[in-house]
């Protein structure tokens, strides 16, 4: 698999093909359709990252000095950027993962999606998993 | 009747696109736009005007003081209270229940009851919990009915010496109910408690007569009536106000400063410590104006026809699930769309021009009452037209379609 420059660059190549706003957020949702839901006995409130609007559950295993994350949301279109987020930073390098700069979400017009404003979760959401790395990195 | 389409031109911030579109603006019930009157006022204000108020014996001073009272005397008009010293200017509704929340908890103990209720906006149940952890004073909170009406049953058997103060909304921001505040005053007098009506949502739709209704204390918001941000109203009973303790220290509220004992300024000044929000409250007088000049009785006619329009075409879409039914409501819609998370609309709709508000208004014990995580919530005000129903009813329809 790719590094998470690499990845990022996918995505954003991606979401340059679409010609609209609404190509990108059809996307966007098939992603959240698709992302594989997280196990039902880690929908636990440890796991539970609460934004004023939708919610996320987040879950992280650490492998290898790797670590794979899991998620879910209630909001489709949270659990759709939720997915692209665990494809850039899922199965990488827990010092990879702490550094990572997700410069690509400005890059494909994501970043209202991310503004305070928008509380749904997301901003904590990529705290908490630069955190889970942080805390995995000297293991 | 009035023609929505003709008053929105006054509005500058209406005018203009959004994601691409033009901006279609349905969450009035959070904050109002400001007619041009107002956005000139306030910068009339800081071109000519500025000064310090009640202190300075300049010229400018006297200026601005002249301004700053001549709307505390809009105001008492306005909601026709008896004399201009029971208007205290606040930051806010918020700021201005704080106020009377605060000066409670040194005149309750714990024999005593305070009583709210379920649909309370956060900001008229936060300031009593404080209040009755301080005080030691009992809350109670009046159950809400399914169709999003109180149980004004449960709230009479509340209701005995025990009670001191009734906390209730007017207006509910989440459901759109109006409450029978005459009845819950009444009541509320007979067993000798003092009441507090939350009118943020209603000083905006609803025409008010505070001495009509005796009611004890009213609070509302300037920048939901079209006028500037960071300025309220408490109204309170002038008798009361007086036995209230202030609030905050500081200039202005003050009659004596010295380390044996200070006393304190006579009303309404003996609430305004600092130097309050000027330029807000002189721009809230022409705001005041707008209302009054379009007359408020032909406001809410006009926004109960935009109500009663959107409500019709949205129970066309499947799958609509209205949340507040109640048998009087104003200028407000709340609804959810089966198997759809109200975020995902919400974030859709913007893309499309329209803002809405989603998520649970700042309402928690209603949604938790219905078991939902929030609402979708369309809000009215004067400078809203049935196209722009219409321009939402297509934009949620559209939405519905890429999300299922």
């Amino acid at each position: 698999m790719g590094t998470i420059a690499a990845i990022q660059e996918e995505i954003v190549e991606e979401f340059n093909m679409f010609e609209d706003w609404m190509e990108k957020y059809e996307y966007i949702i098939e992603l959240g359709k698709a992302l594989p839901i997280i196990d039902n006995n880690l929908k636990i409130e440890e796991n539970l990252i609460k934004g004023c609007q939708s919610r996320v559950w987040l879950n992280a295993e650490h492998k290898n000095g790797r670590i794979t994350y899991t998620a879910d949301s209630d909001a489709i279109i949270t659990k759709g950027i939720v997915a692209i987020l665990i494809r850039v930073l899922s199965n990488q390098n827990t010092a990879e993962i702490a550094k990572a700069d997700l410069a690509f979400i400005d890059e494909i017009g994501l970043k209202e999606q991310l503004s305070q404003t928008r509380a749904n979760g997301l901003v904590s959401m990529i705290k908490e998993m630069k955190l889970y790395a942080l805390a995995y990195q000297n293991k | 009747m009035i023609d929505g389409s003709k008053i929105r031109v006054q509005f500058p911030t209406l005018h203009q696109k959004v994601n691409g579109k033009e901006l279609v603006y349905f969450d009035n019930a959070a904050s109002s736009q400001k007619p041009q009157v107002v956005i000139d006022a306030l910068s009339y204000y800081y071109n000519n005007d500025n000064a310090n108020i009640h202190r300075g014996v300049h010229y400018l001073s006297q200026e601005a003081t002249d301004k700053f009272e001549n709307t505390r005397k809009s105001v008492r008009t306005f909601i026709n209270a008896k004399n201009s010293c029971e208007i205290i200017f606040t930051k806010g509704t918020t700021d201005s229940i704080n106020l009377v929340a605060n000066g409670y908890r040194s005149i309750l103990n714990k024999e005593d009851e305070i009583i709210i209720s379920e649909m309370e906006h956060h900001s008229n149940i936060v300031p009593w919990q404080m209040c009755c952890e301080i005080s030691g004073a009992t809350l109670k909170v009046i159950p809400m009915l399914d169709d999003g009406d109180l149980d004004i049953e449960a709230f009479e058997n509340f209701l005995s010496k025990k009670t001191k103060l009734v906390a209730i909304t007017h207006i509910s921001n989440a459901l759109g109910t109006i409450n029978p505040i005459e009845k819950i005053i009444t009541a509320t007098h007979k067993v000798g408690a003092k009441i507090l009506i939350d009118g943020a949502q209603a000083a905006p739709h609803t025409s008010l007569n505070v001495e009509k209704l005796d009611v004890d204390y009213y609070c509302f918001s300037a920048h939901k009536m079209y006028g500037p941000t960071g300025v309220g109203v408490l109204y309170g009973k002038e008798v009361l106000l007086n036995k209230l303790p202030p609030y905050q220290g500081g200039g202005e509220m003050i009659k004596e400063v010295s380390f044996e004992k200070t006393t304190y300024a006579n009303l309404p000044h003996k609430f305004e410590a600092g130097t309050p929000n000027i330029a807000g409250v002189v721009a809230f007088k022409a705001a005041l104006d707008f209302i009054t000049d379009l007359g408020i009785e032909n406001i809410a006619k006009y926004e109960d026809d935009l109500l009663k329009y959107a409500t019709e075409e949205l129970s066309k879409i499947s799958g609509i699930q209205f949340i507040g039914e109640a048998k009087k409501r104003v200028a407000l819609v709340s609804f959810n769309i089966k198997g759809l998370h109200a975020y995902d609309i919400g974030v859709l709709l913007d893309k499309m021009g329209i803002a809405i508000r989603t998520g649970h208004h700042c309402a928690q014990p209603i949604m938790e009452h219905y078991k939902i995580p929030g609402t979708v919530r369309i809000s009215f005000a004067i400078y809203n037209t049935k196209q722009e129903i219409d321009l939402c009813i297509t934009a949620i329809k559209k939405a519905q379609k890429m999300l299922t």
